[in-house]
């Protein structure tokens, strides 16, 4: 069809020229590494002897998962700064006067955003070797941790894209971001399990989207993964991110689009 | 044929503390080929009528067509019609200058070669070789402004939207736009162009809409306005204040001379142009009145607005001014 043909073709240059902002501002991407590998170092090496992991095992490897969800659910704030960017710039209103498809926008964006995660988390897992993290599963179960990964980044960018369209400036955006995204990521079992938190948080962490994830990438990568109790959601994390992922999308994805139909208002 | 039609556009902005009507019943149209300029001062709502006929905003009452496509309705189509430079240059500044029009040209549905040649073309058209393929970001006010004109035109479209093409370039820049834009209209495209001077209306538009308030005010060409403005003024600026009821008398002996106290400046609707000047000077020297200065000039927006309004063109207060973004500020190219 000639419409869905328009449409693949604008997003890809849509998704390319999001993706030249990379190597154009190069700090961004390496502040984003950069941040990571701090607290690679920060709980590697600094906490990491004072946190026991029930159960056995390296922390090291017990960690890097929690850092590959981390950093993902942290490049939805890099999504949202730049949306806001090409909003206040204009540039979303030269698009729009476009006969372009209307969907490009956001599917070229969000694409792009895959793009550059793949290569976040390939930088994140070189990091990880060099500080003794291992794979021990099998080739198919890698992969699979890795689409689950890659997935949640999708949603997580629709969500990035929601909240860059919803505040008025670039500031607000990134100051929003990290004020939702910190305090998620640590109320998680991203960097200690879970049964060494509070046991008020507890509940909280188990049924946190981050910990199925991480939970879920630490059992198909067979790394330690002492999840907590007998909750339901510490006892199958691949489901429970699965259906996070899904529910955070269809959520999301409408919302975002939704706002994007009514800058016209 | 008029090629874009308005007809009773309103558009209220909503807020929590106050709700301002930028557009309050504006009927427009241009007739294919020719100029029309929009002048109006700050905040009188030309932006926003732009954004309407451009498909960018949705007016709460009214409705406008673009050769005969309601903007509304047939938005997709009418942008295969339009070419848009808004007033703030819109360009990716992490592209270079070879990158946006390529991109643009591509999401205006060129082939990729097509869109690459037709790069090319422009960034010579507008002087910008050899900044060609430096990023964005390093061009000047005047190259971004370019650029962004290079972008409106990357489809050649039939109709053109510029808002305030010449706002923050040095004068050379601004006749070099003019040049372009002048081009553009000899090549038989139509234009809607917004300005806040009159000159620049009085240069480029065959007809001129002046908007105050979110209504137009009046129409007709340059000459209809001046002359129901008066045409040139004599300006005096008397040296005693004492004085300036009798120097107004002299100049004006039907009191029509409008005293400015503070600056102690007399202004004077001149129909008898350069001699009336002389006439003037010579009865204020044979009473021995000393004058700071003297001089002809020609009608200003300011004047327009006093004549058409009855108050003078004063700013309405803009709060969005200081969040817009800072490509506007220091321009020069
Ligand atoms: N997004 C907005 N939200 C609220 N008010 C707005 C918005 N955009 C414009 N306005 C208000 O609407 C009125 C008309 O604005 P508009 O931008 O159309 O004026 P303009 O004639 O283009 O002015 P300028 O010469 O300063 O560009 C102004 O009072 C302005 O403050
Ligand atoms: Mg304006």
């Amino acid at each position: 069809m000639n419409s869905l043909r328009i449409a693949v073709a604008d997003g890809i240059v849509i998704s390319w020229r999001n993706l030249k902002r990379v190597p154009r501002i190069p700090e961004l991407a390496i502040f984003a590494i950069l941040q990571s590998i701090m607290f690679v170092l920060l709980f590697a090496f600094v906490f990491g002897g004072a946190i026991p992991l029930p159960g056995g095992g390296s922390y090291r490897e017990f960690l890097m998962p929690g850092i590959f969800v981390q950093t993902l659910a942290f490049a939805s704030v890099t999504t949202a700064i730049a949306v806001a960017d090409d909003m206040t710039k204009g540039l979303i209103d030269r698009f729009r006067s476009l006969p372009m498809a209307r969907s490009a926008v956001l599917s070229g964006r969000t694409f792009a955003d895959i793009v550059y995660n793949i290569g976040l988390l390939i930088v994140l897992m070189l990091t990880g070797l060099v500080i003794g993290w291992r794979v021990h599963s099998g080739v198919l179960d890698f992969i699979y941790g890795v689409l689950l990964l890659l997935f949640f980044t999708y949603a997580m960018a629709w969500i990035g894209v929601f909240l860059g369209l919803s505040v008025p400036t670039v500031e607000v955006a990134q100051q929003l971001g990290f004020l939702v995204i910190f305090p998620i990521t640590f109320l998680s079992n991203a960097f200690v399990p879970i049964e060494t938190l509070p046991a008020a948080l507890q509940p909280i962490a188990e049924w946190n989207p981050i910990s199925a994830l991480t939970g879920a990438a630490r059992e198909l990568f067979g790394n330690p993964n002492p999840f907590a109790s007998n909750s339901f959601p510490g006892e199958h994390p691949i489901f429970m991110s699965i259906v996070w992922t899904i529910a955070l999308l269809a959520v999301f994805m409408p919302l975002a689009i939704r706002k994007y139909r009514a800058i016209d208002r | 044929m008029a090629v874009i039609e308005a007809e009773g556009l309103v558009k209220v902005y909503r807020s929590r503390k106050s709700d301002v009507r930028a557009l309050d019943g504006v009927d427009l149209d241009v007739q294919e080929g020719t100029v029309l300029g929009l002048l109006g001062p700050n905040g009188a709502g030309k932006t926003t009528a732009v954004r309407v006929l451009t498909t960018l905003l949705r007016a709460d009452e009214g409705r406008a067509t673009i050769a005969g496509l309601d903007v509304a309705r047939d938005a997709q189509a009418v942008r295969r019609l339009i070419g848009l430079s808004g007033q703030y240059a819109a360009i990716d500044e992490n592209l270079t200058g070879r990158e946006n029009l390529w991109m643009f040209g591509r999401l205006y549905q060129l082939g990729t070669h097509d869109a690459k040649e037709r790069a090319t073309e422009l960034l010579t058209r507008f002087d910008l070789e050899k900044a060609a393929d430096r990023v964005a970001k390093t061009y000047s006010g005047g190259m971004r402004r370019r650029l962004d004109l290079a972008a409106a035109l990357i489809g050649r479209p039939k109709l053109l939207f510029l808002d305030e093409p010449t706002t923050g370039l040095d004068p050379r820049s601004r006749l070099g736009m003019w040049d372009v834009i002048r081009t553009q209209v000899r090549e038989g495209a139509t234009l809607l162009l917004t300005t806040q001077y009159l000159e620049e209306a009085d240069a480029l538009a065959d007809e001129i809409a002046v908007v105050d308030q979110g209504k137009i005010i009046a129409r007709g060409t340059a000459d209809e306005l001046k002359t129901q403005v008066g045409g040139e003024r004599i300006e005096v600026v008397v040296h005693d204040r004492d004085l300036l009821e009798r120097a107004a008398q002299l100049i004006a002996p039907d009191g029509s001379a409008s005293i400015d106290e503070h600056t102690r400046r007399l202004t004077v609707a001149a129909e008898g142009g350069a001699q009336q000047l002389v006439d003037v000077v010579l009865r204020l020297g044979e009473e021995q009145i000393r004058v700071d200065d003297v001089g002809l000039r020609r009608p200003t927006l300011d004047d327009v607005f006093l004549a058409l309004t009855g108050h003078a063109a004063e700013t309405a207060p803009e709060s969005e001014e200081t969040a817009a973004p800072t490509t506007a500020e220091g321009e020069s190219a």
